[in-house]
């Protein structure tokens, strides 16, 4: 018996050691990124590949992309922002939308519901010159509003928590309405920190969609000034055409802040594809 | 005007008694309140998109002229659209782009049984093939455009010292742009499907592989008899989300090749932009919309009814 858990274990240990050679090589481009950035611009190319450089040129080429002509802070913060408003009201709107179609009862719900659920499934991209046509007519185009709004009002993320909401036993509610609370009370005490956990794992993916999306700035932002980083980076890359150290050390610094919430937030995020098998 | 205002006037009230009827009329007004702002949301930049789209298929227009310049010309969009040679080859290179799917389904469906239960550090793998997920297409397409570099880049630079005198030029070249983009796609594709199927796999009940060890059944066996069929509904969902979302690939073909060379990668959501925003035709942009949109329609329907056929349970 013991001899074949031996057998057992080196054998998995075998398999760790070429599963991990493997992912090495599939995470190389990163790593070429990573490695890149910390180079001068002469020693990018250099073949064999020189993975970590002879000469550090880390703090040059971070200073560059970061406060240099085409300074990346500004666009940091924009994309902060509108990353974080985004994630934060289509959570709020996802929630209510949520709780309103699984714990009230009332005669339209069941078809206004199906409504909603039936424009998950219209391509973004169908709609792309109306919503760009109307943009134009209300004033939101080119304006950080405008893209909050396109992205805060999201039936998957209605759908994904209502699933939720549905778990909560409706006896929690009728006693609480027994106590005279209304549905906004029953809603903020009972129903939203009970499904919180749901709500973080909506928010993480929200996130990462939002600050990767490069679609919807190129289509409905014109000033500079305002762009997100999706755009800054395509524009930089232009005029840094070759300076490819540079264009490295701004993609990482475009990955970095999803690398962190990934980390942190990496057990939901799985559970949370796995759940639903969700995709943005 | 005179039956919508009784339809939807009689719903709420009909049934209930008084008492409850009040209540109910409390429970609808609160139900409103709740939805409301998806609603309004939906309605105001999904639906009536939509519609309009399907209107504007059937226009001839664009941005700069007012409204009123509109002309209404029937199907003559689609009629031009299916005589376009750029639009034919957008959506031959759409159907190309299929054949990423199945390659990414089956290396994930590989990985996934293999860190599933074959590997320590189980969490350190799902991460690392995860990255490529989570990173920015747009980085990532500048690191894959360094990378696949004709002449400088690490990859032709590899393939000349292994004794390969004129490697492809990879998305410059017409032949093998549309591949690489498909690399690509198949790259950063698997974390995701690799995540979907552990979680498949950690569904299948233990001891129907207890039984086929009893029965002394190989790994292959038990791979082919068990594991394969017991994840038919994860592949089946995978396959349809997958192809729904070579219809919507935009992001690569817009940081690496805006469709060229010689219109090799072109697709139909770029067509679509380019139409639309680049040569201001609003028309031909909108009716590439609604194939876009029955095109994806289809294939949620056939999920609807495959879900219930083909899938082995």
């Amino acid at each position: 018996m013991t001899t074949t858990t031996r057998t057992a274990k080196v054998r998995k240990g075998i398999l760790t050691a070429i599963m991990f050679a493997i992912s090495v090589l599939f995470l190389m481009p990163f790593l070429w990124m990573l490695s890149a950035s910390f180079k001068i611009e002469a020693e990018v190319f250099a073949y064999p590949i020189k993975w970590i450089p002879s000469q550090w040129h880390v703090i040059e080429n971070y200073k560059e992309v970061w406060v240099g002509k085409f300074p990346f802070y500004k666009y940091y913060w924009n994309t902060v922002k509108v990353t974080v408003l985004t994630t934060v009201i289509s959570c709020a709107v996802s929630a209510l939308a949520a709780y309103g179609f699984s714990k009230i009862q009332f005669a339209a719900s069941k078809y206004l519901f199906l409504i909603v659920l039936a424009t998950y499934m219209i391509p973004q991209q169908a709609i792309l010159v109306p919503q760009f046509i109307l943009y134009r007519q209300i004033q939101l185009f080119d304006s950080h509003l405008g893209l909050i709004l396109l992205g805060s009002f999201s039936v998957l993320g209605t759908f994904m928590l209502r699933q939720f909401f549905m778990g909560i036993h409706n006896e929690f509610i009728e006693s609480a309405k027994i106590d005279g609370a209304g549905h906004w009370r029953i809603f903020w005490k009972i129903a939203f920190p009970l499904v919180r956990p749901a709500i973080a794992t909506y928010a993480i993916l929200r996130f990462i969609w939002t600050w990767n999306d490069y679609q919807n700035p190129l289509i409905f932002l014109r000033t500079d000034a305002l762009y997100t980083i999706q755009l800054a980076m395509q524009k930089f890359t232009t005029i840094n055409g070759e300076f490819y150290s540079l264009m490295m050390a701004a993609a990482v610094s475009a990955i970095l802040p999803l690398l962190i919430v990934f980390i942190i937030g990496q057990k939901s995020v799985i559970e949370g594809i796995a759940l639903g098998g969700v995709k943005g | 005007m005179q039956t919508t205002k009784t339809a939807t006037g009689a719903v709420p009230a009909a049934r209930p008694k008084r008492r409850g009827s009040r209540l109910q009329t409390k429970e609808t007004i609160a139900g409103f309140l709740f939805i409301g702002p998806m609603l309004i949301g939906v309605t105001i930049l999904t639906l009536i998109p939509i519609i309009a789209t399907f209107l504007l298929s059937l226009a001839e227009w664009n941005f700069v002229a007012g409204i009123q310049d509109i002309k209404f010309i029937g199907f003559d969009n689609f009629e031009a659209l299916f005589q376009d040679d750029k639009f034919l080859k957008s959506m031959r290179n759409n159907a190309l782009f299929l054949l990423a799917v199945p390659i990414y389904l089956a290396i994930s469906m590989f990985l996934a049984i293999v860190i599933d239960k074959h590997v320590y550090m189980k969490s350190f793998f799902k991460v690392a093939y995860f990255m490529p997920y989570i990173s920015s297409i747009v980085a990532v397409a500048i690191v894959w455009q360094v990378l696949f570099h004709p002449s400088a880049g690490p990859v032709n630079q590899a393939l000349m010292s292994l004794g390969i005198d004129n490697p492809p030029k990879w998305i410059a070249d017409p032949k093998f742009a549309l591949p690489s983009l498909m690399m690509i796609a198949v790259w950063t594709a698997i974390g995701f499907n690799m995540i979907v199927y552990i979680a498949g796999l950690q569904s299948i009940p233990k001891d129907l592989y207890e039984a086929a060890e009893i029965d002394g059944a190989g790994t292959w066996v038990k791979f082919k008899s068990i594991t394969f069929p017991q994840l038919s509904s994860t592949t089946f969902f995978l396959l349809v989300t997958g192809i729904i979302s070579t219809f919507k690939v935009f992001d690569l073909i817009a940081v690496l090749t805006k469709g060229g060379p010689l219109n090799s990668t072109t697709m139909i959501v770029w067509n679509l932009y380019e139409t639309a925003f680049v040569n201001l035709k609003i028309g031909p942009a909108s009716s590439m919309a609604v194939v876009l949109f029955f095109c994806v329609l289809a294939i949620t329907l056939l999920q609807w009814v495959g879900q219930k056929k083909w899938v082995n349970y």
